[in-house]
């Protein structure tokens, strides 16, 4: 196999006096997707953050194609979880794309042929062509997320991050989402890394997880990690893990007799589990 | 109108509000119009400092500003960045008012600079606010693209590279350079109309950011230029006019906005 994208290796990072993440390791190959999958505050966003460089780690190392992320920032693409929320941003949504490749540049921007027939690309890629002369203030939450996928992929990156990409979107727009994710990985050959709080909806396009707890993490396989002893482990006490058809339920809280009831009703409303 | 003595407020008028545009347009786009509110008032002491020691008033603005930029980016790394505005800006009032408490006969110097000057602009003048006006032109053509994405989207800024430090102390450098070249001649109320009044007109009417430059630039001049010849048949102090005519651009475009969504 080729040389992972991304290494991360014992991975500690500290917020506020408060110990965020410990110890977390795993490997991202390209034409892999890794997700990363925790509840609210296990410490998604930070582990991505961290990963970029917005945020300084304790110890540990992250390497992004053998280098430290700041010398690849070229390769990397990020879609943060919180966007915009101002109306009155002067940006329509092909000078947010735009801005993907030459943001970093000095001087003002000039028209160019070669450009706009990129950004034309990205925005045909994420399906915002009908938006692109909107402002990005005036989109919906699931447009602007397209939006800013469209700025990372412009670039046309070898590590695409996306920070809980389907918390806002239908189920139809989240399915679009996931075929898209399963196009980049498996037929360009991009590696990605999605964070979201429930695994189901990315289980069709998955090759990897991670799984986060209270800042530590079990990485490998869903097969792998999916397992009571696995996650028991990582709660610190016995853990039910349910498949029903292709679904998973992983109940942290419920004793096994209990989590039959809990899983019918969950079941017979698929839709609106998560 | 166009005397000889007018011909120079008429060149310096112009340069003013074409910065003012180009500086304005940052002003609305990250929302640090308290910042643009707090530096010239902050600032205005500096002129009636020099005006005191018989020096230039340029050269005292010049320094006021960088001792408030600086100050403002000591206070803005402790926390959070409106508190710290309002503290600077407080506290350079207040020399400002022990400086003033010094002189006697300053009534009517502070006046325009307080509410702008139109026929204050000497031959001597004109020079250094052209080559400043020049200078700021230059500074956001050059960081036009990382301070739009910074002054948007930050994180995605940081990964570009952009360090959101950098982009503070460019924009707030070039601010400062504008609220002194300006407030001699628009005075220190008026200084911030100016900065704000065009640019948010111009963002409530497009979002394409080239074309919000080139409208800031538009509804800027005319504003100045419409406020000198009013200012000039009245006899009315200059910033009376920028500040109402200000105000209703931003007024006219934001109910047009508003009607135009509904
Ligand atoms: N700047 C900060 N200072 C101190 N603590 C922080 C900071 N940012 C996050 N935290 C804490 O770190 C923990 C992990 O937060 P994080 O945002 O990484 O969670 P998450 O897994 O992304 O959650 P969500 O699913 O809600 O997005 C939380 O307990 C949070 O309170
Ligand atoms: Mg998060």
């Amino acid at each position: 196999m080729s040389d992972p994208i991304l290494s991360v290796a014992h991975l500690s990072v500290d917020l506020g006096g408060r110990s965020i993440l410990r110890d977390v390791s795993f490997d991202l190959y390209p034409g892999q997707l890794c997700a990363l999958i925790g509840e609210n505050g296990a410490g998604k966003t930070t582990l991505l953050r961290s990963l970029l460089g917005l945020t300084a780690q304790r110890s540990g190392q992250v390497l992004i194609d053998g280098a430290p992320a700041d010398q690849r920032r070229a390769l990397v693409g990020y879609v943060p979880q919180k966007i915009a929320l101002d109306p009155d941003i002067p940006l329509r949504t092909r000078d947010l794309v735009q801005l993907g490749l030459d943001g970093h540049r000095l001087g003002l921007p000039l028209f160019s042929g070669r450009k706009k027939a990129l950004v034309d690309q990205a925005l045909y890629a994420v399906g915002a062509e009908a938006f692109a002369d909107q402002r990005v203030g005036e989109l919906s939450g699931g447009q602007q997320q397209r939006a800013v996928i469209a700025h990372a992929l412009v670039r046309q990156p070898r590590l695409l991050i996306l920070d809980e990409p389907l918390a806002n979107l239908d189920f139809g727009s989240a399915n679009a989402l996931v075929a898209l994710l399963g196009t980049l990985t498996h037929i360009q050959h991009i590696a990605v890394l999605v964070t979201a709080h429930d695994m189901n909806p990315l289980l069709p396009v998955m090759d990897r997880l991670v799984y986060l707890v209270g800042g530590q993490a079990a990485t490998g396989s869903v097969d792998e990690v999916v397992r009571p002893e696995v996650l028991g482990k990582l709660y610190g006490h016995p853990v039910t893990v349910l498949r029903h058809g292709r679904r998973i339920l992983v109940l942290p809280d419920v004793a096994a007799e209990d989590a039959e009831a809990c899983t019918a009703a969950h079941m017979s409303h698929p839709e609106k589990a998560d | 109108m166009f005397s000889s003595f007018m011909i120079n407020t008429w060149i310096a008028g112009t340069a003013i509000a074409f910065v003012a545009a180009f500086v304005g347009f940052f002003v609305v786009a990250r929302r640090s119009a308290f910042a643009a509110h707090a530096l010239p008032l902050g600032a205005f002491p500096g002129a009636a400092a020099a005006n005191l020691m018989g020096i230039n008033p340029l050269i005292g603005l010049l320094i006021f500003v960088g001792i408030g930029v600086f100050l403002l980016r000591q206070l803005v790394r402790m926390g959070r960045r409106d508190v710290g505005t309002g503290l600077v800006l407080v506290l350079f009032l207040g020399m400002g008012a022990l400086l003033l408490s010094m002189t006697r006969e300053y009534a009517p110097a502070v006046f325009s600079l307080l509410f702008g000057e139109v026929l204050g602009v000497s031959d001597a003048d004109l020079l250094p606010i052209l080559g400043i006006c020049a200078l700021v032109v230059m500074g956001i053509s050059l960081y036009f693209r990382p301070l739009l994405l910074d002054s948007t989207f930050p994180d995605l800024a940081a990964l570009q590279g952009i360090r959101a430090a950098r982009m503070d102390l460019v924009f707030l450098t070039l601010l400062a350079l504008v609220t002194a070249t300006a407030l001699p001649v628009v005075g220190a109320f008026l200084v911030f109309t100016l900065l704000v009044g065009p640019p948010a007109a111009a963002q409530a009417l497009s979002g394409n950011p080239m074309r919000v430059l080139m409208l800031s630039v538009m509804l800027a001049e005319g504003c100045i230029w419409s406020a000198i010849v009013l200012s000039y048949w009245t006899n009315w102090p200059i910033g009376f006019f920028v500040g109402s005519i200000g105000a209703g651009l931003f007024t006219v475009a934001r109910s047009y906005r508003h009607w135009n969504q509904r």
